[in-house]
């Protein structure tokens, strides 16, 4: 049985030109082991999408991430202000992104639209002045060796 | 289409090199990465009027091979070192999004959207 592959890693909310580069690795390191194509493209979206909103709204947080040989499961986890209202959030064009991140081309209220259509599974856990927590599940086609 | 192509059609500026027969079979115009995220497909250019560097990581995560920017922008060194860490293309035209876009279609090439 193939073991799982973890990885972990901290997300800065310092400087968003680096926002990004954990799920930038995370692609590397599926490409690396020959992972499902399709399923790399949509993790790499997803947590793409998931990391961005952290350093936009929360400060940054932790990328926790779980590679099996069917599937990949990626725990999103910040300290922010949570999500007042989740379903609002859902919505696509909804934002409370500020306007000089809407000036690099984010903040369009795209991110957890595009999360939950490229992940086959998304769970929100949030808590006002709390923190979020997003557990996203992509799963493989073709299961890797 | 290929690279060297588009920069025939646009008369545009190479500011990062890399394989220039690579082919593009679809193109996004977009200055909003998340719709270039909901809606590019593989093997696609995308056009965009942004410079910073975050638009070269949304193109590696898209699997885009070039980016175009147009009204004839020029990205800062931080962009495109990170493009030349991730062999995607720089290309710059003076023309306008509208237009670059226009052209590509009349040369060709179509949208990546479903």
């Amino acid at each position: 049985m193939t073991p799982t592959i973890s990885n972990c890693f901290e997300v800065s909310g310092e400087d968003f030109s680096r926002a990004g580069e954990a799920s930038g690795k995370i692609k590397t390191i599926l490409k690396q082991l020959g992972y499902d194509k399709d399923a790399i493209r949509r993790v790499a979206i997803a947590m793409y999408e998931a990391e961005i909103n952290m350093v936009i709204h929360a400060g940054g947080g932790k990328a926790m991430v779980d590679i099996h040989p069917d599937r990949v499961d990626i725990v999103m986890a910040d300290q922010g202000p949570g999500i007042p209202d989740v379903e609002k959030a859902m919505e696509e064009g909804f934002t409370t992104a500020p306007d000089r991140i809407r000036d690099l081309g984010f903040g369009a209220g795209m991110g957890l639209p595009n999360i939950k259509k490229y992940a086959d599974s998304l769970s929100i856990e949030t808590q006002v002045n709390v923190g979020t927590t997003l557990y996203i599940t992509v799963r493989a086609t073709q299961q890797y060796i | 289409m290929q690279i060297k192509d588009v920069i025939r059609i646009l008369d545009a500026e190479i500011i990062s090199g890399g394989d220039l027969d690579q082919e593009i079979q679809s193109a996004c115009g977009s200055d909003m990465m998340s719709d270039a995220l909901a809606f590019v497909k593989e093997s696609s250019m995308l056009l965009t009027g942004l410079i910073n560097p975050q638009v070269v990581r949304t193109s590696e995560m898209l699997d885009v091979h070039c980016i175009v920017f147009v009204r004839g922008k020029i990205p800062g060194t931080d962009t495109i070192a990170l493009a030349q860490e991730r062999n995607i293309v720089l290309l710059s035209t003076r023309h306008r999004m509208f237009t670059a876009c226009g052209l590509l279609y009349e040369g060709g090439l179509r949208g990546g959207a479903e």
